[in-house]
């Protein structure tokens, strides 16, 4: 297994809705294998439709994948369904946590267990690997998930993930509606799953400070296509990425917000 | 006013509960894995009843073998109803789907009367015919063993649903598809699933309603009353279609008996109305979680 060896290709994908709305543009990218790769942009840039494309659930949505290719292990992923993907390692917790509510918190982890093992596993295998690094889940395994507070249930997503032994993981905005706290907390536990399990993770934020701090490479992402890619070092030089993501105002100090011209900018990264 | 008689009225009404009762479970299969309203549950067990006269009198074959292949057939049946005219309609508004059951159930309709034309039928003698006496009540034995073959039935997918994996895997589908999808679970296969167990245990129903009152093509009006036991159990609970179903046949029967045959659908569906107005989710009914 050489550093070079990608888990994960995505080579000019393009993705449209509907067959009418195009939300990918030609958007490529690659996660090495064991490594943890951050992908950032605004809303709407197209950053969880990247994910779906590589889980092949886009169909869900009534979207469908035009052109480019996706490699996931090296063999091309169109036409496995999202269950075959699952089994040979691919785990994708998707935005907004969706647990499933009405079940225990056990429960969702014998419905992940049961998927990913195709309902042939013994049952309860992973369990202990789970609650070992969400000792909070433990606590909480017979309540019902709806009722978990935000953390608890991205704990549960990304629990459930885990349980289909993946070796690829596709994070969806693990930091969403958490607190400060709470999101340190849990982006240890996801660079100790990275470290002690050896998943690649292909990481969905808007928090770019977090995800920056955690990932080996990042791309981000504007208006369907990646308009800036690099080492987290080097993006975190970048004035424009600093201005846009970090929060940190451009060279030249405070300014008012009247001289702000992001629209310029963003013009200059599409052209 | 004599008990006795009470007695055996009541016992009666849980005889003719039981079968709501599992016609309502075969119901909140198909809604709890796949979010169907299937109004085309009454004719699904009509089919069932028609199958095991095919199989047990047109045939000629024994009446064991009867049953398992009318069974097989019910499932068969969902199994095909769910191919072809609802997961083509996978996604599409929950209204546009409940009309498509209701267009079903009027195809089947036609394809009874059209194989065994619209006379009522009656059904070869399937049930043990041996006076029943709980205490000194008198029960009608078909509806005794089709009261015990039903609560068994029940019994077992409650089971199924508590401590089988795959159980749980159906309930967390309906829960959230996509998510379903996204963790590995096989989703069609779920639906498949879901519907020829509906069809077989719809089937079920149909041979055992079909063995105390006969069959007819117009037998699939059962499923309304089944309809009002499934709200009122709440749509997607296994325990509430059978109280449900055992409530609703106790007061259909009683009422039936003391006031009149007319005034049975009058209180099952004033229960449905009160129900509808106090707890709109069912006695037993998910209630959906909002967190704040």
């Amino acid at each position: 297994m050489t550093a070079d060896r990608h888990i994960l290709e995505v080579s000019n994908i393009e993705v449209v809705y509907n067959h009418t709305v195009q939300v990918l543009r030609g958007l490529s990218l690659q996660v090495p294998e064991g490594g943890i790769v951050a992908l950032l942009g605004s809303n709407g840039a197209g950053k969880s439709t990247t994910l779906k494309a590589v889980s092949n659930v886009l169909f869900l949505e009534n979207g469908d994948l035009t052109a480019g290719a996706i490699r996931f292990d090296g063999a091309p992923v169109a036409g496995r369904p999202p269950h075959h993907l699952v089994r040979d390692g691919l785990c994708h917790v998707m935005e907004g946590r969706r647990v499933f509510e009405d079940l225990t918190v056990e429960e969702n982890l014998i419905a992940a267990g049961y998927a990913a093992s195709g309902g042939d596993d013994g049952g309860g295998s992973g369990f202990e690997l789970v609650y070992e690094y969400f000792p909070r889940l433990f606590e909480r395994r017979r309540a019902q998930a709806g009722y978990l507070s935000g953390g608890e249930q991205q704990m549960l997503a990304i629990g459930r993930a885990l349980l289909g032994r993946p070796r690829l993981m596709l994070l969806d905005e693990p930091s969403l509606g958490l607190s400060p706290v709470l999101v340190e907390d849990i982006f240890t536990i996801i660079a100790r799953i990275n470290r002690e399990q050896g998943v690649a993770m292909l990481l969905v934020e808007q928090n770019a400070n977090v995800a920056l701090a955690l990932a080996s490479y990042g791309y981000i992402m504007e208006s369907g296509r990646v308009v800036i890619d690099g080492t987290p070092d080097k993006l975190m030089a970048d004035d424009d990425v600093r201005e846009f993501y970090l929060g940190a105002a451009g060279a030249g100090g405070a300014r008012s917000y009247r001289e702000v011209k992001h629209y310029k900018r963003r013009k200059r990264w599409l052209s | 006013m004599d008990w006795l008689f009470l007695f055996e009225v009541s016992l009666a009404g849980l005889g003719r509960g039981g079968l709501y009762a599992l016609t309502g479970v075969a119901f909140v299969l198909i809604y709890k894995a796949t979010r169907v309203i299937n109004l085309a549950i009454g004719e699904m067990l009509m089919v069932g009843a028609y199958l095991f006269i095919g199989f047990g009198a047109g045939m000629a074959l024994p009446l064991w073998l009867a049953v398992i292949l009318a069974l097989l057939g019910g499932a068969l049946l969902g199994f095909v109803l769910e191919r072809t005219a609802i997961r083509p309609l996978l996604g599409e508004n929950p209204i546009s789907v409940f009309m498509v059951t209701i267009g079903l159930s009027s195809v089947l309709v036609g394809l009874v009367e059209i194989i065994w034309t619209a006379n009522p039928r009656s059904l070869p003698d399937l049930l043990p015919r041996d006076p029943i006496f709980i205490g000194d009540a008198f029960v009608a034995p078909k509806t005794f063993w089709s009261f015990v073959i039903a609560a068994g039935v029940i019994a077992v997918f409650l089971l199924l649903f508590r401590f089988w994996r795959g159980g749980v895997a159906l309930r967390a589908t309906a829960s959230d598809q996509g998510a379903a999808y996204a963790m590995g679970i096989n989703v069609p296969a779920v639906y498949s699933l879901a519907w020829a167990l509906a069809g077989l245990l719809a089937a079920g129903a149909g041979i055992l309603l079909g063995a105390i009152s006969g069959a007819s093509s117009s037998m699939g009006v059962f499923g309304l009353t089944v309809l009002v036991v499934v709200i009122v159990g709440g749509l997607d609970s296994v325990l509430g279609a059978l109280l449900a179903g055992v409530l609703i046949g106790w007061v259909e029967s009683v009422a039936g008996v003391y006031l009149g045959g007319e005034y049975e659908q009058l209180f099952t569906f004033s229960i449905l109305l009160v129900v509808l107005l106090v707890r709109p989710w069912g006695l037993f009914g998910t209630r959906e979680i909002e967190r704040l």
